[in-house]
Formats: C-alpha cells, sequence, structure tokens
C-alpha cells in the first residue's frame, strides 16, 4: 500500500495499521497534508493549518505507540476542529471578521479530551459566521465548495469539517449542530454526521450561538468512525453547568448490523410538500432497506412540525442576540478605531465586525425580547416548543427510532439562496426539531439524487439513546456499503481489513472532566 | 408589514448596532418578512402550555465556594484591543462636564 492515500482510510482502519507498526502516525498526518496542498485550492475547507504543531504530535504519538503506552483508536489520527472551538494558542475566528485574530487562552473540553487521546489536530475549518447559516456562504472569510461538485454549497454551518473529511482532507472532524449543522453538511457532502442529545458532548469552550441548542458532534467517513469519536467527547464536565452527569455507554458497543425486530417511525409530516423527489425516491429505498433487514415501519405523527421552524428561528435569535453582546470591542477581538465614546465604539464596531446574517439575527432576537414583543414572540416560541417535545414523546411511545431525510433537498448552488433568507432555512426543515426537543440525530449516505448528488437519510433517536441510531445506521451502512464512492477520488475507498472486528474497548476514553475552568 | 423603519432603528440602538441607510431598509423588509412567517404561531391556541427553556430536566448546579486557579491577568489581556498596565483600555464613558 502506497502513502499516498492513507488519508483515504477511516480512523480505525489507521489504528490497526499503527497498532501493527505497518504505518506511523507521521506517514498519516503527511498524507493528509499533501491532500490538502492538492485540493485545497478548490475546496477551501481550512481558515488555518496547525502544520508544524501536528507535525509534533504525530511524532509524540508515534512514541507513544512505540513504547506501547496509553494507545487508543484515536492516538495518531487527524482530527479537524470547526473553527468555533477554542484551541489555546491556535487562531479561532469563529468565521468572523470580529475575531479574526483571536488567540484562545484555554481549550475546549473536547479539544482536551481528543488531545489527551493523541489525536493530532491538523486544522480548522471554515463555517458560517458563527455557525448561522446552511452554506458557508455566510463565512466572514469565503466560501467552502462541496467536494462532489465545486459549484455546489457544502452545507452548513459545518461545511468545512464535513467537506474535508468528504474530500479526504482529514480523516476525522468535529461539528457544532444548533439547528442542523453537523446533519445538513452531513448530508450534502456525503458523510456520516452526528449531533448528540444536549449535555452529552461538553460545550465548554464552544462559542456559543445559542445555548439551549448547541451540541459538538463528529463528522467522519464511517459509523465506525463516528462511535469511536463519540467516545473521546462524550462525558460529564463540571466545565458546563448544562453538562449531564451520567453514565455514557461505550458507543462501539452499538456497531451490531442487526434491526430485526426494531420499531422505526415514518413522521408523515415529513414527506409532504418541499421534499425533493430524487431524495424521496433515495429515502423510500432506505425505508425497503430496513424492512428487509426486519425492522418495522410505523407510521407517526408530529403534529406540530409546521411551526418547528418558526418556533426555531425566534428562539436561536433570542439567545444568539444575548450571547453575541459580548462582542463589544473591549476585552478582545476587532475594535473600530478612533471612536469619540464607548457606547459609538461598540455601535461601530459591531457595524464593521458582524456580517449580513449575524446582523439579521441579532435584530430578529433582540426584537423577540424587546419589551411589548416578548410575549407574542420569545415566550410563544417556549410555549410552542413544549408542544414540540410532546410530539416526540408520543412518536417515540410508538417507534425505537424516527427514520426521514436530513434535508428536503440535494446540495444547492453556491449564490442560489443567499438572497433568501428564509428559504435558506427552509434547508434545515428536517433537522431543526431535534434540537429544539435535545433530541439526539444521525446523517448517513443513502444513495444519490439529482446530479448525482448525495442524499442523507436522518436517524433520530430517544434522549441519551444514541446507541440505538449509531446501530441502525451501521446496520444500514453494512448493507449498502455506505457512501462507497468517493468525491473527486479515481474510485472507491480501500477496503478496510477491519470493518467486523469486535470493539475495541474502551475507545481511548480520558478521566471526566476537561481541565481548569476559569470564571 | 409588521415592523417599521423606526422599530428597526429602536432595536438596533437596544442591541447596540449601528446600520447604515441601506441595511435599515433590507432589514426593515427582511425582519418583516421572517416576522410575518413566525406570526404562524399565533394560530396555535397555548393557553396553559408552559414554557420550555430547557427540554431536559437540567437542575441549577452548584459548587464548593473553593479557591481555584483563575486566568492569569496577562492571558485574559493578551487579545485586547487597547490596555494600560492590567486593565482594558476604552474611549470616554462619562460625560465631560
Amino acid at each position: 500500500m502506497t502513502s499516498t492515500l492513507l488519508n483515504e482510510f477511516t480512523a480505525h482502519a489507521l489504528h490497526d495499521m499503527l497498532i501493527k507498526g505497518e504505518i506511523s502516525s507521521l506517514d498519516i498526518v503527511q498524507a493528509v497534508y499533501r491532500r490538502i496542498d492538492e485540493v485545497e485550492p478548490e475546496i477551501r475547507a481550512f481558515v488555518t493549518l496547525t502544520r508544524d504543531e501536528a507535525l509534533r504530535q504525530a511524532m509524540d504519538a508515534d512514541e507513544r505507540i512505540r513504547r506501547g503506552e496509553d494507545v487508543g483508536p484515536l492516538t495518531g489520527i487527524p482530527v479537524a476542529l470547526k473553527d468555533n472551538l477554542c484551541t489555546r494558542g491556535i487562531r479561532t475566528t469563529c468565521s468572523s471578521k470580529i475575531l479574526e485574530n483571536f488567540i484562545p487562552p484555554y481549550s475546549a473540553t473536547v479539544v482536551e479530551r481528543l488531545e489527551r487521546c493523541g489525536a493530532v489536530i491538523i486544522g480548522k475549518t471554515n463555517l458560517d459566521e458563527f455557525a448561522m447559516g446552511s452554506s458557508t456562504e455566510n463565512s466572514g472569510f469565503f466560501t467552502t465548495r462541496n467536494p462532489w461538485d465545486l459549484s455546489r454549497v457544502p452545507g452548513g454551518s459545518s461545511g468545512g469539517s464535513a467537506a474535508a473529511v468528504a474530500a479526504d482532507e482529514t480523516i476525522v472532524a468535529l461539528g457544532s449542530d444548533t439547528g442542523g449543522s453537523i446533519r445538513q453538511p452531513a448530508s450534502y457532502c456525503g458523510v456520516v454526521g452526528l449531533k448528540p442529545t444536549y449535555g452529552t458532548v461538553s460545550r465548554y469552550g464552544l462559542v456559543a450561538f445559542a445555548s439551549s441548542l448547541d451540541q459538538i458532534g463528529p463528522l467522519t467517513k464511517d459509523v465506525r468512525d463516528c462511535a469511536i469519536v463519540m467516545n473521546a467527547i462524550a462525558g460529564y464536565d463540571p466545565c458546563d453547568s448544562t453538562s449531564v452527569d451520567r453514565q455514557y455507554p461505550d458507543y462501539t458497543t452499538f456497531l451490531v448490523p442487526e434491526v430485526k425486530g426494531l420499531r422505526f417511525g415514518i413522521p408523515r409530516e415529513y414527506f409532504g410538500k418541499g421534499l425533493d423527489a430524487d431524495v424521496r425516491s433515495a429515502i423510500d429505498n432506505a425505508i425497503k432497506t430496513f424492512e428487509e433487514m426486519g425492522a418495522i415501519p410505523v407510521e407517526v405523527s408530529l403534529p406540530h412540525s409546521e411551526y418547528a421552524l418558526a418556533t426555531y428561528y425566534l428562539v436561536a435569535p433570542a439567545e444568539a442576540s444575548s450571547n453575541l453582546a459580548r462582542y463589544d470591542g473591549v476585552k478582545y477581538g476587532y475594535r473600530a478605531q478612533g471612536q469619540p465614546d464607548s457606547v459609538t465604539m461598540t455601535r461601530r464596531t459591531r457595524r464593521e465586525g458582524f456580517g449580513a446574517e449575524v446582523k439579521r439575527r441579532i435584530m430578529l432576537g433582540t426584537y423577540a425580547l424587546s419589551s411589548g414583543y416578548y410575549d407574542a414572540y420569545y415566550l410563544k416560541a417556549l410555549k410552542v416548543r413544549t408542544l414540540l417535545v410532546r410530539d416526540f414523546e408520543a412518536a417515540f411511545e410508538k417507534c425505537d427510532f424516527i427514520l426521514s431525510p436530513t434535508s428536503p433537498t440535494v446540495a444547492f448552488k453556491i449564490g442560489e439562496k443567499i438572497d433568501d433568507p428564509l428559504s435558506m432555512y427552509l434547508t434545515d426543515i428536517y433537522t431543526i426539531t431535534a434540537n429544539l426537543v435535545a433530541v439526539p440525530g444521525i446523517s448517513i449516505p443513502c444513495g444519490f439524487g439529482r446530479d448525482e448528488m448525495p442524499v442523507g437519510l436522518q436517524l433520530l433517536g430517544k434522549h441519551f439513546d444514541e446507541g440505538t441510531i449509531i446501530r441502525a445506521a451501521y446496520a444500514f451502512e453494512q448493507a449498502t456499503g455506505g457512501a462507497g464512492i468517493r468525491p473527486g477520488l479515481k474510485g472507491r475507498r480501500p477496503e478496510s481489513k477491519c470493518g467486523d472486528r469486535g470493539n475495541d474497548g474502551n475507545g481511548g476514553r480520558g478521566s471526566v472532566g476537561g481541565g481548569t475552568c476559569y470564571e | 408589514m409588521p415592523i417599521t423603519k423606526q422599530d428597526v432603528e429602536h432595536v438596533a440602538a437596544l442591541a447596540r448596532l449601528e446600520l447604515g441607510e441601506e441595511e435599515k431598509e433590507s432589514l426593515t423588509e427582511q425582519l418583516g418578512k421572517i416576522l410575518e412567517y413566525a406570526d404562524k404561531l399565533k394560530e396555535l391556541d397555548t393557553e396553559g402550555v408552559p414554557p420550555t427553556a430547557h427540554p431536559l430536566p437540567i437542575k441549577n448546579v452548584f459548587r464548593e465556594d473553593r479557591v481555584r486557579p483563575s486566568l492569569p491577568v496577562e492571558d485574559a489581556l493578551a487579545n485586547a484591543p487597547e490596555r494600560e498596565g492590567s486593565f482594558f483600555k476604552v474611549p470616554r464613558i462619562m460625560e465631560t462636564d
């Protein structure tokens, strides 16, 4: 095998080769950067590359493997991080001009956990500014392109992470999902993306967008890698007061290709108007596959679905307007110079530092929270949120997981929706409710639609039941071969030698908690 | 239109956001459309429905009142646009005279 292809493998395949001494982490990291040098001018997935530090981390990992000390499934494996995850000493921009030169004094808990596992951080990926958007077109720097078709968006807001995984510019990546920002780009780029149950992964060090909705999760080439990354990042963290203190499972134990007798709910509201025929047909095939595997389809209803988008676009901007009040030009970030007084300085700083979508959401959120409109908009939305929670509780009494498309369309063209915010928001119609009701959701490739663009299948689970959707996703992947074809590559991904290997135990899980949380 | 240019100016002042004339015009139109869409929620009777701020029953989290390391001053100031000694420096806040 030639080292030029190492970047195309999954983490678990590379891990096997690493512990057998067939390859080194340095080989993998060099292969990844070669690929980045080759395709990044066209894909533009990364805001920052951390080449020197990554090479050093790779050599450390190799030393760890040589000594056989503390080696886990992610030791020596390249990871790309969405650029809203704080990395100590490494610029963290949120793809915003207002944070263009921000160098965090601490790392996010997920970053510390990955580093403790010996993972190699190769760079920070592009996003819609402050994770507000569905295409990366709202990035304050540049638009990332979809590796399957460079004239299309990769989805968003974790578009850089999804594109980097799809283009084999990294092995795995982390994203964040507030209304679909992991799952929708995973769907558009033909990779696997998981949004965990709210409270499962610490948000400490994730630059806040909407605090009651944000969750960090993995973007990977297959379901096994998804479970492996979850093992590394899930867990209670005292630094995040919304982190849930409970026993988290070894997610690789759910990698069982067996769904016989599992009931999957098909919400009739998710298959109506607005769903493109090509996506619908791919999802219908997925339903057939699950039936053939012995799973039982159940029709369920989520009667308030048509109100979810409106609810989301009041709750999320309201929380965002509060969270983004901190960008005042005082403590860090951009400051407009030469202003006569502090208030004018802050107002001008925010005008010059924020992009159009961020301003729109700050305005919408401030309006929804302002005196006279609070009851009519924000409070009303929180009440409808309760109705959405009840919809899911009722549906989950009838089924073990819910199956739907991830997005109503395949990836759209760059520029197609940028001037029409509402039509952009509609691409998240099937994903946003999971955030409002805090349930986990995974998007996995399920074939191709129009113009040979990938289609994503979404599986939603009960609170803290990532296990069932990982199991169902794994079974589906085993039955269908997963994404199989890679974009821009000459054919299939190399066979993994360990697809049916037993699980590897404790997935490199570190001890509980992050490092020091500062107040 | 559920929102006027004056509303936009008022909200922008609350949000400490300076807007250009063109931005005011486009935001009036765009926010109007989004709020019209959001008015859909008014179709629903939510009488007696409690609001959900957090779907999971997360309670207040308390910790021991113990001295712990905090962010070192130099680290905290490292990203400051302007500083003086161990302080963040800002333009004038108080009116003079």
